[in-house]
């Protein structure tokens, strides 16, 4: 399947006709996800209603997780396989991981602070996924800090699979440094399991999320590909408008 | 205290509660935005390009 | 191997003549340490509770500051090229030009280090542990800092943007030498951070180089 989405003409007519579906579905997930959120999940024992900032913050830290896997897949097969579309696909899903990150950031510390009283936990989620913000941000810095995009491209994929090794080590390290300098402080969500009532909003938003992804990472893959043919385009005009009349002195 | 107040008051946590979803509400529709014109962007240039061909 | 000692001695005699770079290095670690009580006040308390930290942290900025000196200058000139078209394996060369780098920088910076603490009034107990603790630990420095160094050959910015891409690498080096010596005053000892330690170092010296190699080749091309 994969190969046969190898074809970019193949993959634009595909996504075309599938990227008004996913739309929708995001859009009606996602308001399902909100009303359950806000209004029909109970109140935690512990944490009152400020457990609903949990419904906004876990999934996106499962999508910032699950993005960063597939940028380092799509990575991984861009370099051994040479897939046309997973290098675009690796760029394209980037810049929205780095998002879904953003927003797990900042709504666990607003989820903290009246836990905590600080603004920021230095608790071991938290800084790993501050972490991984770095690791997207050097990514997407480094595709672009190079006057030849390919170039950018296959050095970015080179810097995923390395960072992609890199975190479980990072996870680790992270831990263990955090059970030394804090006894045990665990952000847990509320008793040790979660309840039903609690877990069918949370994977309703973790799908709505997902849906947004999708959608969204096909609209930039179109664009991406649009991009290059319109550069393709610009760059083949260029010789025959400027060209002088005579160009070949080698034949004289 | 109407049913909408105590609800919208997040048991005194509105403070955190409202500003959390208006972020995820904010960064996420800020990207789909901004992947969304710069698509559309795309597809006009493209267009140009094609058709003066 | 006599290839890979030629190019050895070749990278020693190269930083040796240009000590004055491998000056700036040291010089920068220096100031980075001196710094911190001039921030944070000279009570001597303080400077001892945070003194692992700041040298560690210290010694990361320096070792980013120096990863130009990996690659660059032979990129520029050619010689990367021909190294590239040797009948060494450009892993090899990957290896043979960290190893430099970590006795002209990494080396250093282990031999600063115990000066540097007394400066900020830590234990004397504590010396061995962070010096130990930075030799087991630069080598994992100079190897990770040349996957960043070889992936931005040619980049807009580059000094800038392998710090960015470095730092993340350093994390756990920083987390378990720093770590070592706080676990060394404690009652756990600073054993097992010394040997997760070796171990990145360890883990570094077979992949970094692959990661490295595979950059290079992008940046030949």
């Amino acid at each position: 399947m994969i190969s046969r989405l190898a074809n970019p003409a193949r993959f634009m007519r595909l996504s075309g006709t599938m990227l008004p579906l996913f739309a929708a579905a995001s859009a009606l997930v996602l308001l399902i996800g909100f009303y359950l959120a806000l209004f029909v999940a109970p109140p935690d024992y512990q944490q009152g209603e400020s457990v609903r900032i949990m419904f906004v913050h876990v999934p996106a830290a499962w999508l910032a997780l699950l993005v960063y896997l597939l940028v380092a897949m799509a990575s991984a097969v861009a370099l051994v396989w040479r897939h046309p579309l997973a290098g675009i696909a690796a760029q394209a899903a980037a810049p929205l991981g780095a998002a879904f990150t953003l927003v797990c950031l900042v709504t666990g510390s607003l989820w903290g602070r009246p836990m905590w009283g600080t603004w920021w936990v230095w608790d071991a989620r938290l800084t790993s996924v501050l972490v991984l913000f770095f690791l997207y941000l050097g990514y997407i810095a480094l595709a672009n800090a190079f006057d030849d995009p390919g170039r950018g491209g296959r050095a970015a994929s080179v810097l995923a699979l390395v960072g992609v090794v890199n975190l479980p080590i990072i996870k680790f390290s992270v831990d263990w440094w955090n059970t030394l300098h804090q006894a045990g402080s665990v952000f847990r969500i509320g008793g040790p399991t979660i309840d039903k009532s609690m877990l069918v909003p949370l994977l309703v938003m973790a799908c709505g999320y997902l849906l947004l992804f999708s959608t969204l990472l096909l609209v930039r893959m179109r664009t991406a590909l649009n991009e290059r043919k319109a550069r393709a385009l610009q760059l083949a005009a260029v010789p025959a408008a400027s060209a002088p009349p005579d160009a070949s002195p080698v034949l004289r | 205290m109407s049913a909408f107040d105590s609800w919208a008051a997040m048991g005194g946590y509105a403070e955190f509660v409202w500003p959390a979803y208006a972020v995820a509400v904010a960064v996420l529709g800020g990207i789909a935005i901004q992947s969304w014109r710069r698509y559309r962007a795309s597809v006009r240039v493209l267009d140009r390009l094609q058709r003066d061909r | 191997m006599s290839a890979h000692l030629g190019l050895l001695r070749r990278e020693l005699l190269l930083a040796w003549r240009q000590g004055g770079e491998i000056g700036l290095a040291l010089g920068f670690f220096v100031l980075a340490v001196v710094l911190f009580p001039l921030g944070v006040g000279p009570e001597a308390e303080i400077l001892r509770r945070i003194g692992a930290g700041i040298i560690w942290v210290a010694a990361l900025l320096a070792a980013v500051l120096s990863l130009d000196r990996l690659f660059a200058a032979d990129h520029a000139d050619g010689g990367l090229d021909l190294l590239a078209l040797s009948a060494m394996p450009l892993e090899g060369v990957v290896i043979v030009k960290c190893a430099a780098h970590w006795v002209t920088t990494g080396l250093p910076l282990v031999v600063l280090s115990p000066f540097l603490a007394m400066l900020l009034n830590m234990d004397t107990a504590a010396l061995p542990v962070l010096t130990l603790g930075l030799l087991l630990g630069t080598p994992a420095l100079s190897l990770l800092g040349a996957i960043a160094a070889a992936l931005t050959l040619g980049a807009r910015r580059p000094g800038v943007l392998s710090s960015l891409l470095v730092l993340p690498l350093y994390l756990p080096v920083l987390i378990f030498g720093a770590g070592a010596v706080e676990a060394s005053v404690g009652s756990t000892g600073a054993r097992a951070h010394l040997l997760l330690l070796g171990a990145l170092s360890l883990a570094a010296l077979p992949l970094a180089p692959l990661a490295t190699a595979a950059a290079l080749r992008q940046a030949l091309d």
